[in-house]
């Protein structure tokens, strides 16, 4: 972008910065950036839950900088979009942008990738969202290279700097020890992508309603080298839906077998109740996998967490630590579990566990009779 | 049928003496293969630490250059402790500040991460997590060893062996019988963090100053043994270790690490940790029998360096020293060997043994010979000694209007109450005798 | 077949802990290992191998140090190794990142075609998983992530089928090669290594490579200068100020223990009853 030595521009161009030095001042082109989009995931005709937890939090930001929300959507021509757009204003979008061809139908990183680098290079949003989740991770790199600008992923908590007016979003580092706040400052738009369940559920407004954009993609078929052949769905029978469970029995090394695992499952039924478990258990191959709590596995924040021999190392409590109730069990009594359950036993978990659910069940029972 | 040697030697361990070894026979030029069975060199060593620095200029002259140091000793303080309070002789000096400094206080993870660096620019090949199973014989000569991998043989002319106090390959091979649960110390250690401003004041050091204190009495709980206490740059190394055999008769069945957190407790001592925050906690076994417990060292093909020969000087708490300096010796030993042509049965290796005699290594061992088992025997110095001499001190000092002449008298009649004149006598002679 | 593996040595985060008085990260002590995601990656890259022979090339950009991640992949069963190597990569984030091994893929590409380029779902250190996806976007190739399974790869017809993991199940994609694959965890269990190849690796000349011999051209797109995100801060988390309340068994039965806890669950959170209530009837 040059600019002629006397126009009335060269007089605004800041002063050269010495060689080397790298850029932390926003320019004018890209200072005219506004608005916080979050991009809609769906698949099958339902939206992923996070999605709306990102239009809640955009809504925040949006109105700390006094600009809108929008949020986006790209797929196929008989997909729900306009439905999917309608929810986004009950949950505080402004905007919907939809984008909508046959060959968005089923995510592929291609043409999702150019549509959505399209979009923000037409539309011009300062801060991007996506959901932390297999599509959102796979998206969020390929557009954030395409447009140069800078990521932040699996953030904690995203705020907007009071002097600068810029993101910043907070992420645990080194295995949970540490958190960093990262900033984008000299880029746009500033992206960022969060888990599951990190962010709130907002509060729906059906009355909320908005204004719909639609654009083409521009790409046909035979331009994308990545065939979508088919999608296997996972055996529903056993889906364990940790994330937004709302109670949940964690078991960990402590209860020194497998076998002993079926006391937390016991609980939890009880409970009606998802299990989970510390990743040691997972990688020892006593529960499946989506069953692990924490900073490799699931953030969770169900009004109750009974957390069963877990010494509560970092890694395991930034995945539950947002739990409404903590109740842990542990023999040691100065496991770290402690420093931040609401309430603590030091006994073995194999004797507690089972009296914890004959209570609990007989408990529900009495309630249930005086009710009947 | 013999397999054709792949290196001149296989050092067996990646810790002091087998970094000593394996640093001078590569530095030499020869072909050095080192296998450490633990994750990194040093994943599996504990020690206080204490860096003799002489051993090691003996064979990295410019390690202070590069080498990760904390604290250069400047005063050391011997304590005899009783239930709450000690008696202790101090010793520091402006000579021990002045450069080349004598000791220093060491972290063994990043001494160990640098001496292996060292070692491996000097061209030896290293290979970790892989543990030797054993040694590869041909008739009565050593002349590989078996790993726990597959393809696992690999040979070399001599193998030594620095596989650290639970070695079992010399034993394996019939070298040696094990060794008695009597000849063993289990020793527990904490690192404590605390800010090196608060170090300085406490100890009454500079920022590279350091103090040693070394502790007997009451806080073995009547077993033998040692306390110690190491200030680092930014942290207290705190440990205390008993024979193993002590543990095990103990009547109040105190376990290593309770006895640590009853050490800790002692009035004399929880004011220097207080605020200290844990970082670190480990045990190891310490060899402790001393000259009489040093089995075979050399054979056809085969030397034995380090603790796992049992080189450890009980008395004066020195092992790395020791192990340095025999790791460096059989190298030396291998060297001349391979440079002479004399092949590498016994005969060729013997002035191994022979340079370690003439050395302070098996001299300092030979001195204190007798001390463990006099020590094992007359558990009063870890009982009523502590005890009676504090109690001396205390009357001695305490101003209360009693003359002084029948202090000391009463001071005697208590000496004598506890241990009665020929034990005491005894006990001076027994010491004597063992120290001579 | 000609692969390349990128890796990152990372310092073990299992291990690291937060300095209670400065509240920095202990770093000192702490193994620095292959990141263990990557493993997943290689193992995968040596399947193929096993099955189509070839080559398998290692890279990573990194300090000195780096190298033995290096040799660790060379007792595996890697080939060759490269390490990029220069300061002015310090700083780097994510998007400097790919810049610079994109040109060491291309310069490798240079000696031997690449069939496929292999990356870590993410490193257990910065978790971003960005460069994988940055990696294919500056090389054009098509990014394959969170891969389960490698269904079949064709080589002859240049295409490569693969399981994808997404919500609720996998997608099965095929696309041409070259391409980039980063493959979920636990897809794969890493061989051991065998001794002579713990040898071969401890003596291995690892290629250590300059930003210049990386082919690296434009300095304002690697290291701090190419980063766009800044860490405007670290932090330790907020101890919180309630321990829990504990609960003595030694003092009471388990079972008055038991009622006790329910009261006060109940009290502290008042809907919490009438939800599980509400769940038994369903």
């Amino acid at each position: 972008m040059s600019q002629a030595p006397n126009s009335p521009a060269a007089a605004a161009t800041p002063a050269k910065r010495p060689a080397g030095r790298r850029s932390v001042e926003l320019s004018d082109e890209l200072k005219a950036y506004k608005g916080v989009w979050v991009f809609i995931e769906h698949d099958r005709g339902h939206v992923h839950s996070v999605s709306w937890e990102l239009v809640g939090e955009a809504r925040k930001l949006a109105d700390t900088l006094g600009c809108s929300v929008s949020a986006v959507l790209l797929g196929g021509p008989d997909e729900p979009l306009e439905k999917f757009a309608a929810e986004a204003f009950t949950f505080g979008a402004d905007k919907a942008y939809i984008m909508q061809d046959p060959v968005l139908k089923g995510y592929r990183n291609e043409p999702f990738t150019k549509g959505m680098t399209d979009l923000v290079n037409k539309y011009q949003p300062e801060i991007f969202l996506l959901g932390a989740t297999s599509m959102g991770r796979d998206l969020a790199g390929s557009v954030a290279t395409t447009l140069l600008t800078g990521l932040t992923a699996d953030c904690t908590e995203l705020k907007i700097d009071p002097t600068s007016k810029a993101l910043a979003a907070t992420r645990p580092t080194f295995g949970g020890s540490l958190y960093c706040t990262i900033m984008t400052l000299a880029y746009r738009p500033q992206m960022a992508t969060v888990r599951p369940r990190v962010m709130l559920m907002p509060p729906a407004d059906a009355s909320r309603t908005g204004e719909i954009t639609y654009d083409t993609l521009g790409m046909v078929e035979t331009q994308i080298v990545t065939k979508l052949l088919d999608f296997i769905a996972d055996a529903n029978s056993n889906k364990i839906n940790l994330p937004y469970a709302d109670v949940i029995v964690s078991g960990g090394k402590g209860l020194k077998n497998p076998e002993n695992f079926k006391l937390v499952f016991e609980l939890a039924r009880v409970l009606g109740g998802e299990v989970g478990a510390t990743r040691p258990c997972v990688q020892a191959g006593w529960v499946e996998a989506d069953r692990q709590v924490g900073q490799t596995g699931k953030t969770v924040r169900p009004k109750l967490y009974i957390a069963a021999g877990i010494s509560g190392a970092i890694q395991h409590r930034v995945g539950c630590e947002a739990s409404d109730v903590i109740v842990a069990i542990n023999t040691d009594v100065n496991a770290p579990i402690f420093d931040f359950a609401h309430y603590g036993i030091v006994g073995n978990a194999m004797q507690v566990l089972p009296a914890l659910t004959q209570a609990f069940a007989a408990h529900l029972a009495q309630r249930r009779r005086l009710v009947a | 049928m013999k397999k054709p040697s792949q290196f001149d030697a296989i050092v067996v361990g990646a810790g002091p003496s087998g970094n000593a070894a394996a640093y001078t026979l590569a530095k030499a030029g020869l072909k050095v293969l080192q296998i450490e069975r633990g994750e990194y060199p040093g994943s599996k060593n504990v020690q206080g630490a204490i860096l003799y620095a002489k051993a090691l200029e003996e064979i990295i002259p410019d390690f202070r250059d590069d080498a990760p140091l904390e604290r250069h000793i400047i005063e050391q303080r011997m304590w005899l402790l009783d239930e709450n309070s000690f008696v202790g002789t101090h010793i520091r000096s402006e000579e021990y500040n002045k450069p080349p400094y004598n000791r220093y206080t060491i972290l063994r993870a990043q001494f160990d991460k640098w001496f292996s660096a060292k070692v491996r620019e000097a061209g030896a090949l290293l290979i970790c997590e892989t543990t030797v199973n054993h040694l590869i014989m041909d008739g009565d000569q050593v002349v590989g060893v078996q790993c726990d991998r597959e393809q696992g043989d690999v040979y070399a002319d001599v193998v030594i062996l620095a596989d650290g106090v639970n070695s079992t390959l010399a034993r394996k091979a019939g070298f040696h019988p094990e060794i008695p649960a009597g000849n063993v110390a289990l020793a527990v250690k904490e690192i404590l963090f605390m800010p090196e401003e608060t170090i300085r004041q406490r100890f009454n050091i500079g920022e590279e100053s350091g103090v040693v204190i070394e502790m007997v009495g009451r806080i073995t709980d009547g077993m033998t043994g040692v306390g110690f206490l190491y200030t680092n740059k930014e942290s207290i190394s705190i440990g205390v270790g008993c024979m193993l055999g002590d543990f095990k008769k103990n009547p109040n069945r105190t376990s290593p690490y309770a006895l640590l957190e009853q050490m800790k407790r002692h009035p004399s001592i929880a004011p220097l940790i207080e605020g200290g925050e844990m970082k670190e906690y480990c045990a190891h076994l310490i060899p402790e029998g001393g000259f009489h417990a040093i089995p075979q060292i050399y054979g056809n093909g085969w030397m034995i360096v380090g603790d796992s020969g049992g080189f450890v000087n009980a008395v004066h708490r020195e092992g790395s020293n020791l192990a340095m300096t025999t790791g460096r010796l059989a190298a030396e030993t291998v060297i001349a060997a391979k440079a002479g042509n004399l092949g590498y049965r016994s005969s060729a290796l013997k002035p191994y043994k022979t340079a370690l005699d003439a050395s302070f290594v098996m001299k300092d061992l030979y001195k204190y010979r007798d001390m463990p088992a006099v020590l094992h025997k007359n558990p009063q110095f870890f009982t009523s000694y502590p005890d009676m001499v504090a109690q001396a001190a205390r009357t001695m000092i305490t101003v209360d209007g009693v003359d002084k002449k029948t202090k000391e008298r009463e001071i005697f009649a208590s000496f004598r109450k506890t241990r009665k004149l020929t034990g005491l006598v005894g006990d001076a002679y027994k010491l004597w005798k063992a120290i001579r | 077949m000609h692969i390349v593996v990128c890796i990152k040595q990372v310092p073990d985060s299992a291990q690291i802990r937060v300095h209670p008085v400065t509240n920095t990260i202990m770093r000192q002590g702490v193994p620095a290992i292959v990141n263990p995601y990557d493993l997943f990656s290689l193992e995968e890259a040596l399947r193929l191998k096993d099955k189509f022979g070839g080559k398998v090339t290692m890279l990573c950009m990194g300090p000195p140090q780096a190298e033995e991640a290096l040799r660790k992949c060379i007792s595996f069963g890697a080939d060759d190794a490269v390490l990029v190597t220069d300061r002015a990569f310090a700083g780097a984030d994510t998007l400097a990142t790919s810049y610079a091994l994109a040109a060491g893929v291309r310069q490798i590409a240079k000696e031997q075609a690449v069939d496929i380029v292999f990356t870590g779902k993410q490193t257990i250190d910065g978790d971003t998983a960005q460069v994988g996806p940055g990696i294919a976007k500056r090389m054009g190739l098509q990014l394959l992530t969170y891969v389960s399974r490698i269904v079949e790869t064709d080589l002859e017809n240049r295409t490569i089928t693969v399981e994808r993991r997404a919500e609720g199940g996998v997608q099965v994609l095929k696309t041409s090669l070259p391409c980039l694959i980063t493959m979920l965890e636990n897809t794969n269990e890493m061989r051991f290594a065998a001794l002579p190849a713990m040898i071969h690796a401890a003596a291995y000349p690892v290629r250590k490579w300059s930003k210049e011999q990386a082919g690296i051209e434009d300095l304002d797109k690697i290291g701090l200068k190419g980063s766009p995100t800044v860490v405007s801060k670290v932090f330790g988390p907020t101890p919180r100020s309630e321990k829990a309340e504990m609960l003595d068994l030694e003092t009471s039965s388990l079972r008055d223990l038991s009622l006790n806890l329910l009261q006060k669950i109940f009290t502290r959170h008042p809907t919490l009853e009438s939800d599980l209530l509400m769940k038994e009837m369903t």
